[in-house]
């Protein structure tokens, strides 16, 4: 019917341009939200959510309860909801479609989907037109033809969707999120808005999962707590940590700073109604023997301890620390990366320096700058609008670039220092050109 | 049983680490001054003039490396483009471990603070160095007193590096305004050299020094030009930078 039309029957109606990408994010978002129900859930666009319930339903006391439970909280969220549960993927996309409500008994899927039209069984258009033109028009039909004769006229990927409908055969759903190793939760019968409450939750949590982790040997390295608001709304807040951590106090205090360094800060609106804590990625954490020399492993632990907190706080990667490259250029013969991923290894660095020698590298190092060499007897030079007479210098270091990696003219250093004693580190390139790349103490 | 009791301290005399128990740390020469060494604990703000940030950065460092401990080093992010990154190249060359450094960018001074407060709170550190630029009105009274009761609870030294900045309240253990010095004629150039004055000692009067960092053996030693420093410079000009340059020039 044409718009034209429509307007000319029903003056007063709205008319909204379709919002594909919108109504893509939408879904996704839902689909977080569904994750509270259970762990593997998966899309099916343009509208639809396929929900893996084995071994969850009892949570929620019973398939009935928990189908209507599902529907309650969306209808409640603003959406018009048809659901079904059945054996199958496939089939029980097909009966919320067309039996809106039905809980199919273990084992009944082709009972139930006999009644339905082949278009049910989501097969590619062309092939349910086929089967229309034969004449099989409900699904009961097409099961009671023979397999050869099915496969024969539609190929065996038509015949082997049947059988998923029918449960004869197994077609797992493919889930959003990979299934943490961990994961404990709790659900509120009241949603939580306190900032306490929530807190004090997850370090209740950490509390459960380190005791799994503890009879499994294994410390958490990145941690992820998923609130989920009561209108549907899903905030994950992800802390990291250098080394395998299971202490809860520990896990609870990341999680505050974190709470509380949130540029977004966590809006519980009505509330949440379930907290969930996973650890994403663990690795194995041995009690360490305690001896008397124990003080600098404590140590070392502390200053793990104060990287994490200052990582969960500021980001990672503003926490660095130091690791010597192996290149003779000066600005790539260090590298500072982020402290949680560089652990504090006994690397090897390599002084340029003689005994009884002045510093050969300097102590603030930037981008080289260009400086302009003013002529005269003495040498002068000028770097930010500031002229510096040379008193002494001392060079040329030719460092040349490493033409395997990024070749380059070669550059000649020099030590210098003004009338004031301050030193710095220029070079000059083969074109003649002076840059400033560093200031000596 | 008092017997046992002074076992048990003697026991714990031999165990305790012996530079953490220390509360004060040689700086040498200055120690008559200081009362026996720079304090542990306590807050040092080092004051650099515009310019002078690397000769402060320096001495910084050279604190740093007496404290002992690893060291948190606080800086802003655009103070780093503006005075250069801290290279472990040049704090390996002072004679600073840089597996020793945790470097922390933030990206205002309430962050910094904020950190500062962290690292004073964790008792393995030496010491926390916090590198701001400017004055700004979060650095007042009660961040200075914070930081302070912070040091004095954990024992861990806070060097408050200032760059461009005035020296304001005292609540510091000890102030330096540090510039680079020129470094004595010959052809060698020696240690970094610093221009150093205490303005504000809580354990002695202050005074002004020329001092030089050894790199080598990790100490602050006095330093004395040539009795006619004038006389030397002129005495070089046989061989002028100018010409030195002009020679490597034509090579």
């Amino acid at each position: 019917m044409a718009l034209a039309s429509v307007h000319a029957r029903v003056p007063a109606l709205k008319v909204m341009a379709a919002n594909e990408p919108a109504d893509a994010k939408l879904l996704r978002r839902l689909a977080d939200w569904c994750d509270s129900f259970s762990p593997f859930v998966a899309l099916d666009p343009p509208q639809g959510l396929l929900l893996d319930v084995t071994g969850a339903s009892h949570l929620f006391g019973g398939e009935l309860a928990m189908l209507e439970r599902l529907r309650a909280a969306l209808k409640k969220q603003g959406f018009a909801v048809t659901a079904a549960l059945a054996g199958s993927a496939i089939a029980a996309r097909a009966l919320a479609r067309y039996c809106d409500g039905l809980i199919v008994p273990s084992g009944a899927d082709q009972a139930a989907m006999a009644g339905l039209p082949v278009e049910a069984l989501g097969l590619d258009p062309a092939i349910a037109q086929a089967l229309r033109k034969a004449g099989l028009k409900k699904v009961g039909q097409v099961v009671s033809r023979s397999r050869a004769e099915l496969t024969a006229r539609f190929g065996a990927s038509m015949v082997f969707r049947l059988d998923s409908a029918l449960g004869k055969a197994e077609t797992p759903i493919s889930p959003r999120l990979k299934l943490p190793p961990y994961r404990v939760e709790r659900r509120f019968a009241e949603p939580v808005v306190t900032e306490n409450i929530m807190l004090a939750t997850i370090k209740q949590l950490a509390g459960h999962l380190s005791k799994t982790l503890e009879e499994r040997g294994e410390g958490a390295r990145m941690l992820e707590a998923v609130f989920f608001r009561a209108d549907g709304l899903v905030r994950r807040l992800a802390v990291q940590t250098g080394a395998p951590t299971r202490d809860p106090a520990i896990l609870e205090r990341l999680f505050r700073e974190k709470l509380g360094a949130l540029a977004d800060p966590l809006d519980p609106g009505f509330g949440f109604d379930l907290i969930r804590l996973e650890a994403l990625h663990t690795e194995v954490c041995r009690r360490e023997a305690s001896d008397l020399d124990s003080s600098a492993a404590a140590d070392e632990k502390e200053i793990c301890t104060l990287i994490d907190r200052l990582a969960a706080r500021f980001g990672g990667h503003r926490v660095l620390r130091f690791r010597p490259s192996d290149t003779h250029i000066p600005e790539n013969a260090f590298a500072a990366l982020p402290a949680q991923y560089a652990p504090n290894n006994k690397l090897a660095w390599k002084s340029m320096r003689a005994a009884q020698e002045t510093p050969r590298r300097p102590l603030r190092l930037m981008l080289p700058e260009p400086v302009s060499m003013l002529p005269g007897e003495v040498v002068r030079f000028r770097w930010r609008s500031v002229v510096h007479v040379v008193r002494r210098l001392e060079g040329p270091e030719r460092i040349a670039m490493e033409w395997w990696r990024a070749p380059g003219p070669s550059r000649d250093y020099f030590r210098m220092e003004d009338e004031e004693g301050r030193r710095f580190w220029l070079y000059r390139e083969e074109g003649a050109r002076w840059f400033l790349q560093g200031v000596f103490a | 049983m008092t017997g046992t009791k002074e076992k048990i301290a003697t026991l714990r005399a031999v165990l305790a680490p012996t530079g953490r128990a220390q509360k004060r740390v040689s700086l040498g020469r200055l120690d008559g001054i200081l009362n026996g060494g720079l304090r542990r604990g306590a807050l040092h703000e080092i004051i650099a003039p515009a310019s002078h940030e690397a000769a402060a950065t320096g001495f910084a460092t050279g604190l740093a490396i007496r404290l002992g401990g690893p060291v948190l080093w606080i800086a802003r992010d655009y103070a780093l483009l503006e005075h250069g990154v801290q290279a472990a190249t040049g704090l390996l060359e002072l004679g600073l471990d840089p597996a020793r450094l945790i470097l922390l960018r933030v990206p205002d001074m309430a962050s910094a603070l904020r950190a500062a407060m962290d690292g004073l709170s964790c008792a393995a550190l030496g010491s926390v160095v916090i590198e701001l630029s400017g004055e700004s009105k979060l650095l007042n009274l009660v961040a200075y007193r914070k930081l302070v009761l912070a040091a004095g609870d954990s024992g861990v030294t806070v060097l408050l590096l200032r760059f461009s900045a005035w020296p304001g309240i005292g609540v510091a253990e000890t102030r330096w305004l540090i510039r680079a010095a020129g470094s004595a004629e010959g052809d060698h150039w020696g240690g970094p050299v610093f221009a150093v004055e205490l303005q504000r000692n809580r354990a002695g009067p202050g005074g002004s020094w020329i001092l030089e960092w050894s790199c080598d053996d990790g100490v602050f030693r006095d330093f004395w030009w040539p009795a006619d420093r004038g006389a030397v410079v002129s005495a070089a000009s046989e061989r002028s930078p100018a010409a030195a340059l002009a020679d490597i020039s034509a090579a």
